[in-house]
């Protein structure tokens, strides 16, 4: 064996190894998450809508918020958010004051075509949201998340080493033979070749954006963070000058709803992905921030954060999107494989179910070769005696 | 003995397929999704039909 080629056999072994335990942890949990959707619907966890015709209008934002106030009262409004899915279906976030850190704060569903609530749900109980909490950071916050990204990054370096290191075993073979024949030992180092190469692009997709979402928290408050700064540097352009005039007939009215049309109208060819209201913490004192997406499969990936001036109407954008956002926001569905329908999620499934293979051979392998050394060197003892 | 080319072919054509598959699916609808689903069922099926003992 030449020395690289020891480098590169021992970096596969140790950083497989570390990583193996908590990516099986991470790809078991993952596959329930695959079907979450489906899995509610079955559970009866789903909010079932009203049939209304497809063109049904929406209720304004502040008769949805309305009736969540009135579903939880003493509360005052923080988020609203749409579901991409289901747009008729929105979340309104509620907790006793604006500025809080929302250990109190209550989700409230409601129909956004008639304002009628249909439920609290209950993310936070149940199967699926301990399987969302050991995929996402084995119940230890930011900690466990960035501490997952980690074991991402050892797994990303064990996929490229294992890539190096699969030429020299394919000399005399033809790519994806498997010895049934031969030793388990034999027969497991094929299969671990064989599905190692199949699985080597969706692996590292995979695994590199769930790498980059494990920085999600990071991500977003320094996006936060710049947006401020910019604004409260004057930086912030106006992409909507004020209108006073439309400003003083609607807003007294429905102020919520008057910042998102004037969000839209800045930014014609969105959709509503969030509000939030002045005083919390994605926003300002005295503007709505308005999260907007693209309408297009590819640009419903990419998110637009708007401010508005309800006293005004005026809309600012603090700046454009850094890239890190943008790799960010794409990283999301590239990890959930929820972007291209059922049978999409049935071969992420499959990829999952490959990858667990792959990952409990390589650790049979080193056991096989741990107990051969072991049995090698006891012989020799033996011999010596 | 066979050159690293020989050796790469296939699972670069894999890597590649896999790779088309989840672009495709990732930035259209409808005929795209399609063609992601068919791009990423191949390596899929490659696994499966190796995998079984001959």
């Amino acid at each position: 064996m030449t020395r690289a080629k020891r480098i590169w056999d021992w970096t596969h072994t140790w950083s497989s190894l570390v990583c193996t335990a908590f990516m099986l942890v991470v790809c078991l949990t993952g596959l329930p998450l695959i079907f979450s959707d489906e899995i509610h619907t079955l559970t009866g966890r789903h909010f079932a809508q009203a049939e209304l015709p497809a063109n049904a209008p929406r209720a304004s934002t502040d008769a949805v918020v309305a009736a969540a106030l009135a579903h939880v009262p003493g509360k005052v409004p923080l988020y609203l958010f749409a579901e991409e899915d289901k747009p008729d279906l929105w979340y309104v976030k509620l907790d006793t004051r604006t500025d809080t850190d929302e250990r109190d704060a209550v989700l409230v569903a409601v129909d956004a075509r008639n304002a009628s609530v249909l439920g609290l749900p209950a993310f936070e109980e149940g199967f699926m949201a301990v399987m969302y909490r050991l995929h996402v950071d084995l119940f230890a916050g930011l900690a466990g998340k960035l501490f997952l990204g980690l074991m991402g990054l050892l797994l990303i370096i064990a996929i490229v080493s294992g890539a190096v290191l699969y030429p020299p075993y394919m000399r005399k073979q033809e790519f994806g033979t498997v010895r049934h024949t031969r030793s388990a030992r034999i027969r497991w180092l094929d299969l671990h070749n064989l599905l190692g190469m199949v699985t080597l692009c969706w692996a590292l997709v995979v695994g590199a954006t769930g790498v980059v979402n494990t920085w999600a928290d990071l991500i977003l408050k320094a996006w936060q963070q710049e947006q401020m700064s910019r604004l409260a540097a004057g930086k912030a352009v106006p992409v909507l000058d004020a209108d006073d005039a439309v400003a003083a007939a609607t807003r007294q009215r429905d102020v919520s709803q008057f910042a998102l049309q004037r969000a839209l109208r800045a930014a014609p060819d969105m959709r509503l992905e969030m509000m939030a209201w002045p005083g919390t913490l994605l926003s300002t004192r005295t503007h709505f921030a308005v999260i907007l997406r693209g309408d297009t499969p590819f640009t419903s990936k990419l998110r637009d954060a708007l401010l508005v001036d309800p006293q005004t109407g005026e809309v600012l954008r603090a700046g454009d999107r850094p890239w890190y956002v943008t790799l960010f926001q794409l990283s999301q569905p590239l990890h959930f494989g929820d972007y291209g329908q059922l049978p999409l999620k049935f071969l992420w499934a499959a990829f999952n179910l490959l990858t667990i293979v792959v990952l409990g051979s390589g650790f049979y392998l080193w056991l096989a070769r741990r107990r051969r050394q072991t049995d090698a060197r006891n012989r020799l003892v033996m011999k010596a005696k | 003995m066979k050159t690293t080319w020989e050796i790469l072919r296939v699972p670069i054509r894999l890597f590649v397929v896999s790779g088309i598959g989840l672009f495709t699916a990732l930035v259209s609808d409808g005929l795209g999704d399609t063609v992601g689903w068919i791009c990423l069922a191949y390596p899929v099926w490659v696994a499966m039909s190796r995998a079984r003992p001959r």
